[in-house]
């Protein structure tokens, strides 16, 4: 396609709309430009983040292109120079009128008892348009009342107004088209294929974006009408994308979550677990009192005093005796006042990330890449990550818009094949061991040779996209939780190298893990660090901030003797999860929804996170747990408001020095941070001092590929009622070949055994997703833990599996 | 079995390749699948959205939107009567009573042997042949209810005579098939590929600019 020669084209176009001149952008839908100019046209189908298609006809108003006046589609005609439009002539409203009766001929009148009454587009639109009555008077068409088209929605076909929205969000934003319309004329329904439901994972803003109440969520359906919801903008803080939203409450409980269209992030769009995992705010098993271990090892309720007395004796060690996991759940307020106290004490060890994670020397010292870099039409993206769908949904919602319609290459350079290979120009898939290798090789221009089990074609199609001079970012994240984290820093560091001036995302998936990094709240050795000397009695206490590493470190074994050793473990945290079971001492937080504060997402754009709701119990702000403590330790820590909070961190980090922090969303977007003025050691030098010794392939065995999925064992999915039962099973999956080379069924039970003789039973399936050579396992998955199998000690794991 | 059988899966390999964006195959696919079951089974549907990298309900989603898709059992001869304009004119409507009464069953229903489903339909395009019918869409002329009984008697004939039958079991479409000789296929170049006219219209060369 060639671009338009708009050297001597306009900038603008000159329109005019109900009688007054106005400039319009060219290329413009004219239902935009009356927008932007305050003239708002009724429409149903037409969203202004996906293609126009004119199914409602809502959107008719009179234009006159210099033809004489007609009725025009406004939301799939662009401005064009001259054009005169009506919005209010006689002929535009009889249009409006005759639509909207057409519309409600088999529209249900049930609006009282209908989820969307009084936020409903067309009750509303009926009301302002509407011709007042109705001429027609036969029996309306019928249909089962709602079904569920998935686990979170529900539909109800009688309400549909097949405007489409919902049908082309999941085909053309979603890339899940499982539902469609089906059928034709009066029948038209929206469904999905028998038995096969609705199952994507963005499946909640097909209910946002129902102009009418057809499509309900599960976990909103009958509990809030929308005149007693009151909201708050805030930020998600699932995942590190930090996606924009409204989060609204009825009777001091959050009922409902909702995507913002935030330009520079998630453009309206969340993943079901951004938008459905408020659940767990009131789940029964909210951590509300302070909790002390007594005498007789049994936790006892306990005073916010004494037990921030009792935490604190847990201080009085040498401060290299402590060490401190987790702090990605907190705000970054609460991350700056916890890394302050530990200042205070000399403490020097504490690490947001729970051995998952990248060398945070080589995060800090990454040129950063904005999300709108990674996707901008055009541009190269290396996606040497995880599978993004599963760990940064929001993310892989951009950067597939980015493959599809704006003409970005994507290149996988992952263990396995993910969510965006089906969008991916090219694709290598090296034995896990060998990641580094394949950059090494694409960077010293080795290309003759197959490395890693990539085939040297494919290797010379990245090289090619790669040196073709358009823009690279690379998403850097962990493609493989069972290979040392160090293949990734090589990795990254020879591409960075191949390409200078290439950008970087790290797809940390970990909520606020880049406010701890900013904040400080990340220095000294690391989770696997601390816990290897935990295990050899060289560490006395472990503070737990928010963080579950016996579920989420992936050596089950080292976490377990770690716990096993250290005197006292002090955690901070919303649930009683596994770890803080252990603890001796747990202080309750309070969290999202819950609490003001700020967030800084994997682009460092810092945004805000707002109260809406009060917490429950005793539960408190992290940031005043700091405090309470430091001030049992006789720490000389002098805040009594977020604001003073917020003032000490501008003071004390260059990075936070020019945040505003009272208007840090106005316009929509949150602003990047500052420089951080920090000056480490080079890529090139991190990469030198990372060596990592891969062991020989064998013959017989299969090297594991360990990765997340959304749904999983994970505490905010498993608190959220309506998800929990949603995680994926713990299948065991192999590529074809050798599946086949196994000989069972699809299904059938193997035996995996483990490098130290660890064996389990799986089921076995073969997934094309995989190159031949590695096991797939799901982490955190439902039916077998592979933390056992894995071991934070050696480079890859290898295993073997056996028919029976 | 209800999916492709391996010869016709070998078909729709063949059929599939014929064009740039494999989803443009669902329809000729559809009706292979309508050809092998006598309707389009759900199987059927799940097999081409696997063939084809689609999801079942896209499948469903265009198969539903056409009358000629049958998604539930039909008889062996799917017989169409014409109840528009011109042949209700000319005796449509007894004709379709005298068809419910000799099949034993009423519009839209199939008889229990199988052999026959009974449909009215919209104008087939041969108003001048008034009143007419099409017997798994193969037109039958100034039907009498005589030869209404003579038509019936000779498919049930024809059933039975395996193999030499004149109409061919409901979804057979055509009893030669399209096959595109190597040598005289288009081939299959994605849209965004093309950079000139179709290959199949002649073209003037442009003239070389300097
Ligand atoms: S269910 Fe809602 S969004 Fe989907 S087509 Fe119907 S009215 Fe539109
Ligand atoms: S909004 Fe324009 S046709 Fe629906
Ligand atoms: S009216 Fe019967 S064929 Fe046209």
């Amino acid at each position: 396609m060639t671009p338009p020669n708009d050297t001597e084209a306009s900038p603008t176009v000159s329109i005019t709309i109900n009688g007054a001149a106005v400039e319009a952008n060219p290329g413009e839908l004219l239902i935009d430009a009356a927008e932007r100019h305050g003239v708002y046209i009724p429409r149903f189908c037409y969203h202004p983040r996906m293609n126009p298609v004119g199914m409602c006809r809502m959107c008719l108003v009179d234009v006159d292109t210099g033809r004489g006046p007609g009725l025009q589609p406004s939301c799939m005609i662009s401005v064009s120079e001259g054009m005169t439009v009506d919005t209010e002539s006689e002929r535009t409203q009889r249009a409006q009128e005759g639509i909207l009766e057409l519309l409600l001929v088999n529209h249900p009148l049930d609006c009282p008892v209908c989820d969307k009454g009084g936020e409903c587009p067309l009750q509303d639109q009926t009301v302002a348009y509407g011709p007042g009555e109705s001429r027609f008077v036969e029996e309306k068409r019928h249909y089962e009342k709602p079904i569920p088209i998935s686990d979170l929605v529900y539909l109800d076909r009688e309400r549909c107004i097949l405007c489409d929205r919902c049908t082309r969000f999941a085909s053309e934003v979603a890339g899940d088209p499982l539902i469609h319309f089906i059928d034709r004329g009066n029948e038209t329904q929206v469904n999905t294929f028998p038995d096969e439901p609705f199952s994507s994972y963005f499946s909640g803003n097909t209910v946002q974006i129902c102009p009418v109440g057809a499509l309900t969520a599960e976990p909103y359906r009958f509990k809030a009408r929308p005149w007693d919801l009151a909201e708050n903008e805030s930020t998600a803080v699932v995942d590190s994308t930090g996606a924009r939203v409204v989060l609204q409450s009825s009777r001091d409980e959050l009922v409902r979550v909702l995507g913002v269209d935030s330009d520079a992030v998630n453009w309206s769009w969340l993943s079901d677990k951004e938008r459905f995992t408020y659940e767990a705010n009131r789940s029964e098993d909210r951590l509300t009192d302070p909790l002390v271990r007594s005498e007789s090892g049994e936790f006892a309720t306990a005073r916010w005093s004494d037990a921030a007395a009792f935490a604190a004796e847990a201080f009085a060690v040498e401060p290299d005796r402590i060490g401190v996991i987790g702090g990605a759940r907190l705000p970054v307020e609460g991350q700056f006042m916890w890394s302050s106290l530990l200042t205070g004490l000399g403490v020097n060890d504490v690490d947001p990330q729970i051995g998952d994670g990248l060398d945070l020397d080589l995060v800090r010292s990454l040129p950063r890449a904005t999300i709108a870099d990674a996707a901008a039409p055009g541009g190269v993206v290396v996606l040497l990550c995880g599978d993004l769908k599963e760990e940064l949904p929001t993310l892989y919602l951009r950067l597939r818009h980015a493959a599809v319609e704006d003409g970005a290459a994507l290149i996988e350079l992952s263990a396995r094949a993910t969510g965006l290979a089906r969008y991916a120009k090219a694709k290598l898939h090296p034995l896990p061991g060998s990641i580094d290798d394949v950059a090494g090789a694409l960077a010293a221009g080795t290309l003759n040779e197959a490395v890693g089990g990539v085939d040297p074609a494919d290797l010379a199609k990245v090289a090619e996209l790669l040196g073709s001079g358009r823009p690279v970012t690379v998403v850097v994240g962990r493609t493989n939780l069972a290979e040392d984290a160090g293949l990734i820093t090589r990795a990254a560091a020879a591409l960075h190298e191949l390409v200078p001036t290439a950008k970087f995302l790290p797809a940390l998936r970990r909520g606020n893990i880049n406010g701890a990094i900013e904040t400080g709240l990340a220095r000294g050795r690391s989770t696997t660090e601390i816990l290897r000397d935990a295990a050899a009695g060289e560490i006395e206490t472990l503070v737990l901030l928010g963080a579950d590493p016996l579920a989420d470190h992936p050596d089950r074994a080292l976490v377990s003797s770690a716990f096993d050793m250290v005197e006292n473990l002090v955690a901070v945290d919303t649930f009683k999860t596994a770890s803080s079971a252990r603890a001796d001492v747990i202080l309750p937080a309070a969290t999202f929804g819950e609490v003001d504060g700020s967030f800084v997402n994997l682009e460092r754009r810092i945004s805000p996170l707002r109260a809406k709701v009060t917490a429950p119990g005793q539960g408190r702000a992290d940031w005043m747990i700091a405090a309470e403590l430091a001030v049992a330790l006789d720490q000389d820590i002098d805040v009594a408001s977020l604001d003073d909070v917020r003032a000490q961190l501008s003071a004390a980090v260059p990075a936070f020095a020019d945040v505003d922090w009272n208007n840090m969303d106005r316009g929509g977007d949150g602003p990047l941070l500052g420089s951080s003025g920090a000056t480490g050691p080079s890529l090139a030098e991190i990469a030198a001092a990372t060596s990592v010794a891969v062991p020989a392939v064998d013959g017989y065995g299969l090297r594991l590929v360990v990765d997340r999925k959304l749904w999983d064992l994970g505490t905010m999915v498993q608190q959220s009622p309506s998800l929990a039962h949603l995680a994926a099973d713990a299948t065991l999956s192999l590529a074809p070949a050798d599946f086949d080379a196994l000989g069972v069924d699809q299904g059938s039970t193997v035996t995996l055994s483990g490098p130290g003789g660890e064996t389990a039973e799986l089921n076995v399936s073969a997934s094309r997703d995989l190159p031949r050579g590695v096991a797939h396992i799901p982490f955190r998955a439902s039916g077998f833990d592979v933390g056992t199998f894995l071991s934070a000690s050696t480079a890859v794991v290898d295993v073997r599996v056996n028919a029976g | 079995m209800s999916r492709l059988n391996a010869n016709n899966e070998l078909l729709a390999k063949e059929v599939i390749a014929r064009y740039p964006i494999k989803k443009s195959a669902l329809i000729p696919l559809l009706h292979l699948v309508q050809e092998q079951n006598g309707y389009v089974t759900s199987e059927g549907m799940t097999h081409l959205a696997e063939l084809l990298d689609i999801t079942s309900a896209e499948v469903l989603g265009t198969c539903s939107f056409y009358e000629m898709f049958k998604l539930e059992p039909v008889g062996r001869y799917v017989i169409n009567v014409c109840g528009t304009m011109s042949c209700q004119l000319l005796g449509a409507d007894e004709l379709i009573h005298h068809a419910e009464e000799r099949l034993g069953i009423k519009v839209g229903a199939t008889t229990d042997d199988g052999l026959f489903t009974l449909e009215k339909a919209e104008c087939q395009a041969a108003c001048t042949e008034a009143p007419c019918l099409q017997v798994n869409y193969r037109h039958e002329y100034r039907v009498t209810h005589g030869d209404f009984d003579a038509l019936v008697d000779r498919l049930v004939a024809d059933s039975k005579k395996n193999g030499s039958a004149v109409i061919p079991p409901h979804g057979t479409l055509s009893e030669t098939r399209q096959h595109i000789p190597a040598g005289r296929a288009v081939g299959a170049v994605a849209p965004d590929e093309v950079d000139g006219a179709p290959v199949w219209l002649p073209v003037d060369e442009p003239e070389e600019t300097a």
